[in-house]
């Protein structure tokens, strides 16, 4: 059997440029865990109905889970490890997931987080109903989503507040 | 699962993709947003030799709101088109793309695409056909022709395209002020099990005529001579009214029993959300 045919790509992913050598088919969400190593982006249904592969794309939430590698050459891709600070300061966003209890085991906060990351950058008026609208898009196990959507109102408020009071 | 492997193309403009796929044959397929091919090839339903990506034809990427018509470039994502200006008349499809998946979905998802794929609950099907809207394609050696969206879904994923064809753009020839689509699906961002959408002739309090067009109810999306011909004979716009028309809508369809739902279970749905957008459509 001879080797599969390999595409080599740049792609731009939290802000570094990253040569790879992939097979075609590799979908962004493999190519980011196994040839970039950034193992935040988690994968669960492969084939876009669980979200837990969200990533931003251009800033735009998507699942990396439905694009191949190749169409992601030339957008600016985000994932999950650009949201804490180089000194592993979380985000407002991951405090306040931590804070109103927005995960039990983790697995799918990864997605969440990039969906709200996204979705708050274009919507920071977001109201309750329009985040539950939103967060319909993932799947979580464990909390209900209640708290997931208290997380999310949560930052979204905590940043309308801070934008008041320096305004 | 992971996809079975494929050949890679980058098209550089429309004429050349054209020409690569006729020149490659029937395993070569067009990749758009992917978001209706990638999960087939994940499970594999789906295994093209050749995939040519046409995502990076910015030209097939536009929205352009005239006066007379509104003409959607087959590359634009459903986002794109919920969040854009799409003049006067056109709300009826701004507001069908919340019902397009979820909003990870709908930016990178593609009117093209999802026009190509055929889905028989497809939204951009549905008012293609409702709106009779014009589906401009174009073939190898720089043949372009139009297609009437009445004539362009055939049955099952199936379509009027040659193999060699791609949808460049979409054209709503003319407005749809009293027009709306609504549907039924198990949950949030489901497939519809029956979608129902209307465009109604609404003058002064009177219904003097309109479209009627359904989804889920057949192999592709289709009109409803028989409800219209109610709207036609008109009427006040009241619920005797679209009653009246949703049941004769709910009368002429002989929809598939399936895992979502029975035929008289998908007929009632249809008797329901055919007067549920009547009352949305007059009410704009």
């Amino acid at each position: 059997m001879t080797e599969p045919d390999k595409v080599l790509l740049t792609l731009q992913v939290n802000g570094t440029s990253h040569e790879v050598a992939v097979e075609a088919r590799r979908t962004l969400a493999d190519t980011l865990r196994h040839d970039l190593e950034l193992t935040g982006t988690h994968v669960a249904c492969e084939h876009g109905v669980c979200g837990a592969c969200t990533v931003l794309v251009d800033g735009d939430p998507a699942r990396s889970c439905l694009m191949f590698a190749p169409q992601a050459e030339g957008s600016d891709v985000r994932t999950v490890e650009s949201l804490a600070g180089d000194d592993g300061t979380m985000s407002d966003l991951q405090c306040a997931f931590s804070a109103n209890h927005g995960l039990q085991c983790g697995f799918c906060t990864p997605g969440f987080l990039m969906l709200a990351e996204g979705f708050l950058a274009e919507h920071p008026d977001a109201d309750r109903e329009e985040i539950r609208e939103v967060v319909s898009s993932n799947l979580c196990r464990c909390t209900g989503y209640q708290t997931i959507v208290d997380s999310i109102q949560d930052c979204a408020e905590r940043r309308r507040d801070a934008k008041e009071t320096s305004a | 699962m992971k996809p079975p492997p494929f050949t890679y193309h980058r098209a550089r403009d429309v004429a050349g993709a054209a020409d690569l796929v006729a020149e490659l044959g029937e395993d070569a397929k067009f990749l758009a947003g992917g978001q209706s091919l990638i999960p087939m090839m994940n499970f594999r339903l789906a295994r093209p030799e050749h995939l040519i990506d046409i995502g990076g034809l910015r030209e097939l990427s536009f929205v352009d709101a005239g006066p007379e018509a509104l003409r959607v470039g087959s590359l634009t994502t459903h986002r794109t088109v919920e969040t854009a200006d799409l003049g006067t008349g056109f709300d009826v499809v701004r507001e069908a793309m919340r019902w397009i998946g979820h909003l990870p979905i709908r930016t990178r998802g593609t009117v093209g695409g999802s026009l190509a794929h055929a889905d028989a609950t497809a939204e951009w099907c549905l008012l293609a056909v409702l709106l009779d809207a014009e589906i401009v394609v174009a073939g190898a050696g720089g043949r372009r022709r139009t297609i009437a969206a009445g004539d362009a879904f055939l049955g099952f994923y199936t379509t009027l395209l040659a193999d060699d064809e791609l949808i460049v753009e979409v054209v709503f020839g003319r407005p749809a002020p009293h027009a709306a689509v609504t549907e039924f699906a198990e949950r949030k961002g489901d497939f519809a099990v029956v979608s129902a959408a209307v465009d109604l002739d609404v003058g002064s309090g009177a219904v003097a005529g309109g479209r009627v067009a359904l989804g889920g109810v057949g192999p592709a999306v289709v009109r409803v001579p028989e409800a219209e011909r109610v709207l036609q004979a008109g009427g006040r716009a009241c619920r005797d009214l679209f009653e009246a028309c949703a049941d004769a809508a709910a009368q002429a369809v002989d929809p598939p029993a399936d895992g979502d739902a029975g035929t008289e279970y998908r007929r009632a749905l249809v008797r329901n959300l055919v007067i549920r957008a009547c009352e949305e459509a007059v009410a704009r």
